[in-house]
């Protein structure tokens, strides 16, 4: 009873539910020599159906819960378990070789696998994928396995998991996905950023949960504190719901901040904005106070499907949260995939530093066509609000200089083509490369605006992985070393005539907030569900106070004496 | 027997959602349909078959269909090609 398991809190909040595990069996297929080959067929007839009738439930409820597009791969799985070329030589294999389901199944299936890998087309290798992931439905059924996905989950549930991937988190549905736990990952991993935006409490990195808690035990989630409760006894069911309660206590006191603007005790203005990944999260944006979207992560349109979105789509999904946010400015960051963001349709080669490798504008610049489009479709639907645009990753001033002068030739193609443009959209970059924040003052005078990226930006500062939760100590937002490098970008874009906004974590972060208001910061864009607290800390504040501190802040010597010195100030 | 050639539009080529349209739609026609392109022939019941030939934009693809209903069978392969804006 009552077992305790400590984890990262990756997303506020308490919820209590039965698990539920996600688990990937592994399908091992051996050949055996049958005796009945009737037997054989109707056994393989049954699995067929049985998998069938499985996709066409996914496929439904994908539709109804998601969306019909991201049902769309479904429909091509089901005619792969129709497929007479594939049905063929398998019924072949068990009638002349005698050889059981499993085995004629995988051998055919590789053949396919090979053939498709063997293309020299992106798109057409990665449908290998596709097949395999079919095989691996209709083995589960022959070997009688059950595999499971997320969209398939009807009852209230907590999500037990090594991980989940960007893929499988689409599939999750707050409806009854109340929480989730992994044993890997980190609070800036990307399940546990979606748990923020659907505002789930997750807990991740909790590195036993797949080995103790099984299926149906009813589990607390407690993502304020980052802990699990596993068979809690009936106390410990009230204090969580007391707890629980304080939490929404707290939370609706913050709701009376929503239409507040965000300024501090002297008078000094800062933007509050919000990170979103799709046209969905505007409203809970603006439920919770955004003044702005300081980040629109864009690459979530190009994954859990099977091609690219095409213009049409892309131009319906910026205009969508444009016009929701109704002329407040609106952040959009160009594709950033690549680096442990993959998409299924664009087989990129394994690299050995997939995040010092081909990712975010560097792919973009290489795959220029993909990158004009979505620049296109930023373009047409930038009639409908306040459009800005930032590249992610830029190293040096000439990727700024290539990417924005494709923009202008798009521009004035749409132009040409009499399709109209908001002329005044601001280009600005991310700063998450130290070689950038270096040079911002080079930078500055070319671009509208800085976003500093904090959970890179550190990374790379650091030289530490942010997945590897071993060196888990070397995330230190508050190193001075990083702090410096956030003055240096904000004077800079500041003499210029610029402005900064941070779309990292840092920037809800309730030590963070005093340090980059007193370095003077501009925007600060958040998780959608930590808006109010931190308009809330900010209207306690005074700038000027905060501008006094920053001398000694950055002298000190490490991120613990930042934080106990930051710590000391709230005590006043 | 009747056969026609077509010549593919869409942008992308016959990537998997026209292919699945095509396919699914081609299951209930008792003739045999195949789709040619350059020496190569596959069943256009298929959608392994189909997706292996990687069918790219502005490919010239020939269309044969063989057996009692392969007029109803090529209106619908006309149809689709049309409505989906695979080719023409």
């Amino acid at each position: 009873m009552n077992k305790k398991i400590t984890g990262i809190a990756a997303s506020n909040g308490i919820a209590i539910a039965k698990a539920f595990r996600l688990e990937n069996p592994e399908l091992i297929v051996e050949k055996t020599i049958i005796n009945d080959c009737d037997a054989e067929l109707s056994r393989f007839q049954l699995a067929l159906d049985h998998s069938k009738s499985e996709l066409e439930a996914i496929q439904e409820k994908t539709t109804q819960e998601i969306s019909k597009d991201e049902a769309a791969i479904f429909n091509a799985h089901l005619l792969v378990l129709s497929d007479p070329e594939l049905l063929g030589p398998i019924t072949e294999r068990i009638k002349t070789e005698n050889v059981n389901a499993e085995f004629a199944l995988q051998e055919t299936s590789t053949m396919f696998i090979h053939l498709f890998e063997s293309m020299d087309n992106e798109y057409m290798k990665e449908r290998a994928a596709d097949i395999r992931d079919v095989t691996k439905r209709l083995l589960s059924h022959l070997l009688g396995v059950s595999i499971q996905s997320p969209s398939m989950i009807s009852e209230e549930v907590i999500i037990i998991a090594e991980d989940l991937t960007p893929s499988d988190t689409v599939q999750l549905n707050p409806k009854f996905v109340k929480g989730f736990v992994t044993d890997i990952g980190g609070r800036t991993s990307h399940s546990a950023i979606l748990a923020r935006t659907l505002e789930i409490p997750a807990v991740v990195g909790a590195k036993t949960v797949m080995s103790i808690i099984n299926n149906h035990t009813i589990v607390i989630v407690d993502g304020i504190d980052g802990e699990i409760i596993v068979n809690p006894d009936h106390d410990t069911i009230t204090y969580y719901e007391q707890k629980q309660a304080a939490f929404e206590r707290q939370k609706s006191e913050w709701a009376s901040l929503v239409n507040e603007p965000s300024i501090t005790l002297d008078g000094h203005q800062v933007e509050l904005g919000a990170n979103i990944g799709t046209p969905n999260d505007v409203s809970g944006v603006l439920q919770n106070g955004g003044e702005a979207i300081g980040l629109y992560r864009t690459e979530f349109l190009y994954m859990g499907r099977n091609q690219f979105p095409t213009e049409e789509e892309q131009v319906e999904a910026y205009a969508s949260v444009l016009k929701q946010m109704n002329g407040k400015p609106t952040v959009v960051r160009t594709l950033d995939i690549g680096g442990d963001k993959e998409l299924p349709y664009l087989q990129l080669p394994n690299e050995m530093n997939p995040f010092l490798g081909l990712r975010a504008i560097r792919l973009c610049l290489e795959m220029e066509d993909m990158f004009r489009t979505q620049l296109r479709a930023l373009l047409r639907a930038s009639v409908h609000g306040n459009l800005k645009i930032m590249f992610p990753m830029i190293a040096t001033i000439e990727e700024f200089r290539q990417a924005k002068s494709l923009f202008i030739e798009e521009k004035s193609k749409l132009k040409n083509e009499g399709i109209p443009v908001n002329e005044s959209i601001e280009v600005g970059i991310m700063v998450e490369i130290p070689s950038t924040a270096v040079m911002a003052d080079i930078f500055a005078k070319e671009v509208d605006f800085f976003s500093i990226g904090t959970n890179d930006l550190i990374q790379y500062t650091m030289a530490a992985d942010r997945m590897n939760e071993r060196i888990s100590y070397l995330y230190q937002p508050f190193n001075p070393a990083i702090l410096r490098l956030i003055k240096s970008v904000i004077d800079a874009a500041h003499k210029e005539g610029k402005w900064t906004g941070m779309c990292g974590e840092m920037a809800g972060d309730e030590i963070a907030i005093p340090i980059l208001l007193g370095l003077g910061l501009d925007e600060f864009s958040m998780s959608a569900s930590t808006i109010l607290k931190a308009r809330s800390q900010i209207k306690k504040l005074s700038k000027v106070e905060m501008e006094s501190h920053i001398e000694t802040i950055l002298s000190l010597s490490t991120s613990d004496e930042v934080e106990s010195y930051v710590n000391s100030l709230k005590g006043n | 027997m009747i056969e026609k050639q077509y010549t593919i539009t869409a942008a992308e080529g016959i990537h998997a959602r026209p292919a699945s349209t095509l396919v699914g739609s081609l299951a209930p026609f008792k003739s045999e349909i195949t789709l040619e392109l350059n020496d190569k022939k596959v069943n256009l019941k298929s959608i392994l078959g189909v997706m292996s030939l990687g069918i790219p934009s502005g490919a010239s693809v020939k269309i044969v269909a063989n057996g009692e209903d392969e007029n109803e069978a090529m209106a619908k392969v006309a149809e689709i090609m049309k409505t989906e804006g695979i080719g023409n």
